[in-house]
Parts: C-alpha cells; structure tokens; sequence
C-alpha cells in the first residue's frame, strides 16, 4: 500500500467516526427534545393552566401556582437585574474601558457566569433567607437577579462597544454632555443588541432550579405574597418528577414543556433580532 | 444641571459596577463565616473523613469530593470525543445546506435547562442502565453519562467555533499541498485552535462540576466511596440540594456551608485557569 493510499483510507476512517460521533451527539440531543415533547403535548390540558396543585389522585390539579409563582419570581429578577446590568455595562464600555478596575470587572463577571448556581443559593439563604426565618419569593428572586447581572453586564459591555467610536464624537461634537450621548446615541445604536443580552439573560435564569430550592422554596397552592414561600415551575417539576405518583410525573412533565417552550422561545426571539440587525 | 445628570450618571454606573466585585466578595465572606463552626471543630478532617452521618454529628466530605470528581472525570470521557467530532463535522464535514440547521439547533439545546435534563435521565436513562449495566440504575455512571449529554451541545458549539477561527487561506494552502480532510484538522485547524479548544473544554468541566440539577435526579445522594461506578453515590452539589432544608443542627448547616465555599473555590480556581491560560479575550480596541 502506498503512503497516499494510506493517508486516503485513515483520512476515511476520521471522517467516519466523525460523522458518527455527531450523529450519536445530535441523536441524543433529539430523543431528549422528542421525549420531551411527546410527554409535554400529552400532559397538556386546560386544567393545567386553571388548577392549583392537589394531592395526587385528584383529576383537579394543574400548575397555576407554578405559573404564576415563575412569572413573579422572575419578572421581580428582570425588574433589578436589567436596569443594574446595563448601568454596569455602561460603566464598562463607556467609562471604565480598558481601564485596569473594567477589566477585573469583566473577568469576574465572566467567571460569575460558569459559577455553580446552587452556590449563590446557599449564599441568599445565608443572607436573606435565615435572617428573615422563612423562606420567600423575594429570595428566590434575589438569588436570579444575583445570576442574570454578569450575563446582562457582559452583552450591554459587548455591544456598546460595537457602536462605532465616530458615533460619539459626532454627538460630542454637537456639545453634548455624555449622558445624553450614551442615552441618546449608543443606546441606540444597541439597542437589538442589548434587547438580545436581556432576552437570553432572562431566559437563562429561567430554567434556573438550584437556587431557588433554598431561596423561594415550593408551596402546592397559590401564592401571590412574595414574602412567602412560593411555587416555582422548576422547583415543582422537580418534586413532581421525583414523586411516586403517575399523576404528579405528567404534571412535571407539562412543566418541562412549558418551561422548555418558554426558554426555547426567547433565544430563538433574540437570535432574530440580532440577524435582523445584521440583516440592515 | 446637565453637568450635575452627567456626574450622578457616571458615579452611579461605576458604583454599580463595582458592586459586582463587591458582591463576589460577600459571597465567599458570608460562606466562609458560615463554614467557621465545622472549620474549627473538624478542621482538615473534613475533607479526608470518609463517613458523613449527621445524626452522629460526624461530617466527612471526601465521599462528595471524589463523586464529583469521578462523575466529572465520566462526563469529560465520554463528552469530549463526542464534542470534538460533532465540530469537525460542523465545521468542515457537514454540507453547507445543513450546517446552519445542525448548528443552531444544538446551540438551542444548550440553553435548555439542566434540570430537563436531569428529568429525563431518571425516566428513560435509569431504567436502560438498571436493565443493561446493572445495579439499580440511579448510579455514579447514570449521573456521568446525563452530565456528559448535558455538557455536550455547550461544548461542541464552542469547539466549533474556535476550529472555524482558523483562517481558510491557511487551510487552503494545506488542500493545495495535497493534504486530505484529516491531514488539514490535525496538522491545521487543531494546531491553530488548541488553545480555544482545550480553554472550552476546562470551561465546560468547571460548569460541570458544579452543576446541580442533571445528576441530583439520577445519583442517589449515597455518601460511599465506591469503585463499583454502578452504585449510588453523591457529589458536592448533589448532598447541597438534597440537604439543606433537612440541617437541624448548626455544625450540619455549617459542613453544607463548608461544602458551597468548597465548591466556589474548585469551580472558581477550573474557569480561571480556562479563562486566563487558554481564553485570553481578544481586547476590542
């Protein structure tokens, strides 16, 4: 055999346990996706949306509480973390720039985002969850907010300061003072941007579930107090889907779907806007 | 006034800032005085102690320690081939009519939340291992091989990405010299991209070991070492969130306590070395 021959048939080999490796990778990757579905469609019914949560057996048993309990939490996370994650953005890349202090500020923004999230759990229930005695919503959003500000503060970072440099001068040209240049030009200049980092920042700390085992906790009934304990989808979908009971398991499967809809949906929304942007 | 909009505006953008570095901080201030109470009663014990039995008030984390390790250790095993071949097909295999649909659709399964993952190995992954490896399928293998499903789209996309920062003249060259697909990733893209390629495989094991959700469904929370991977085990983040709503007595919570910073710091000390030795960012200028 000679030596192309040789290179010709390893070469052959490589790219056929290559392709196999992603057929096994995308394959798993699908049955996950499939399995969800199925079992997420099947547990679908209007009482799910109606219904609060009932000792299994009971036909009247939904996931209103986990819903609504989601929605709360973290839209309260969203509230807080995005204002503070653009502000810290700003800072960055309008401000700090290549300064020593922005650049620590990144680096550990970045390392913040991989850091265990049950972690910041233990650290809320440390700080809020102890001194008050009683689990709460505000807790749990707490710790979201706590995880959504490194992802917010690295996009807002990252697309300001894609806006053109001329941008700014042109407006401080004009006379302009620099807030009004950031509120007024960069902002806008961003603003598909920034509106992607919020969508996957949110999206992110949605299927969040470590934190809030400790933080917001569970309640099986609806609960509007945030200063109680309270139903989380992710929280409920894993003590359903750890239950015995056949009933419960549907219920968590729903939730899975749900959520999973839910999250798949804000990165492909935010994916558009970007191409659009790109598209202009 | 606009002068004074324009300081505030400054001022409060950087004390915002600079709260995150604060914050972190706080984090590792309040786990370590946490921790304080089992530091000075258990001191190094803690982490060579073998037996963790709260109602003996005895707390030994080794049995979490090593299945993290060895449930980590699996995951990278089986995860890392798989990665490195669903990026080559990626990005140099697969037709250009395909690429784009694979490509996003695994970056979509990346955002998916680790405890769907988890689900779904405790419904389908555990009663395959229970009936084909043996044991009773909620087991340290059970927990590697979800987490290395889990960590498999995060890894193959970034992979992907740092084999495509390689620039086509230079692969170019290499198809015009005669070389074959496998010639040009090994002596090409690998070399040009090692460094991107290994940084995302060390960023992708600091999350995995930290995650929570994938492997409490499927790993039993056993604290036993065992060589026997099929039997139930426990990992750092496993014993967290089994038992931190059952601590009744300070030296418990303060061992839990104990094993968060313990955590930080292992995750902490994994993405830095990923991210200041492999990922250095390339500054915008």
């Amino acid at each position: 055999m000679t030596h192309t021959q040789k290179r010709i048939i390893v070469n052959n080999i490589v790219m056929m346990l290559s392709t196999l490796s992603a057929i096994i990778g995308i394959g798993f990757l699908f049955w996950i996706l499939g399995v969800l579905i199925l079992n997420g469609v099947d547990a679908l019914s209007w009482n799910i949306f109606s219904q609060e949560g009932a000792p299994p057996g009971y036909e009247e048993s939904g996931l209103k509480h986990a819903l609504i309990g989601q929605l709360m939490i973290v839209g309260v996370a969203t509230f807080f973390g995005v204002p503070l994650g653009i502000l810290a953005g700003t800072y960055l890349s309008e401000y700090g720039q290549q300064s020593k202090l922005a650049e620590t500020i990144r680096d550990i923004s970045d390392i913040m985002m991989s850091a265990p999230s049950i972690v910041i759990g233990a650290f809320v229930y440390a700080v809020v969850v102890a001194p008050m005695g009683h689990f709460s919503g505000w807790a749990g959003s707490i710790a979201l907010t706590i995880i959504m500000l490194p992802i917010i503060l690295r996009t807002t970072d990252d697309m300001l300061q894609l806006v053109p440099s001329t941008l700014r001068e042109a407006a401080f040209a004009l006379g302009a003072p620099k807030y009004k240049v950031i509120m007024q030009v960069v902002y806008r200049g961003a603003k598909a941007g920034i509106l992607t980092g919020i969508l996957l920042g949110v999206a992110r700390v949605a299927g969040e579930t470590a934190p809030l085992l400790f933080t917001s906790f569970n309640d099986n009934f609806l609960n509007t107090n945030m200063n109680e304990p309270m139903a989380s989808l992710t929280v409920t979908m894993f003590n359903y889907a750890t239950s015995p009971y056949e009933d419960w398991q549907k219920l968590g499967w729903a939730a899975a779907f749900i959520l999973s809809m839910f999250i798949l949906g804000l990165n492909i929304l935010g994916r558009l806007f970007l191409l659009k942007k790109r598209g202009k | 006034m606009s002068i004074f909009i324009d300081k505030l505006f400054r001022y409060a953008s950087r004390f915002v800032a600079m709260s995150i570095l604060l914050l972190v901080a706080w984090i590792f201030t309040v786990l370590l005085q946490n921790s304080m109470e089992s530091i000075t009663a258990l001191g190094f014990d803690f982490v060579t102690e073998t037996k963790w039995a709260p109602n003996l008030e005895k707390f030994g984390a080794l049995p979490a320690i090593y299945g993290s390790v060895l449930s980590t250790f699996i995951a990278m095993v089986l995860a890392v081939p798989l990665a490195i071949g669903v990026a080559i097909f990626l990005s140099e295999l697969a037709p250009a009519k395909l690429k784009s649909p694979v490509g996003v659709s695994i970056e979509l399964l990346a955002a998916i939340p680790s405890v769907i993952y988890g689900m779904w190995g405790l419904f389908y992954f555990v009663p395959i291992i229970r009936d084909h490896v043996g044991g009773i399928g909620i087991s340290m293998l059970t927990a590697g091989i979800v987490l290395s499903i889990m960590i498999l789209p995060f890894m193959a996309a970034v992979t992907r990405d740092a084999m495509n920062t390689t620039p086509d003249i230079l692969k170019e060259s290499a198809y015009a010299l005669g070389g074959t697909k496998w010639d040009v990733i090994k002596d090409i893209i690998i070399p040009y991209a090692k460094a991107g390629i290994i940084g995302s495989f060390i960023l992708a094991l600091g999350r995995a070991i930290g995650e929570t959700m994938a492997v409490t469904f499927v790993m039993g929370n056993v604290h036993n070492i065992s060589l026997d991977i099929t039997a139930p085990a426990t990992s750092i983040p496993v014993t967290l969130a089994n038992e931190f709503n059952e601590a009744d007595s300070g030296l418990y919570y303060s061992s839990l306590f104990e094993l968060s910073l313990l955590l930080l710091i292992i995750s902490f000390t994994i993405i830095s070395i990923a991210k200041f030795y492999f990922l250095r960012r390339k500054r915008i200028a």
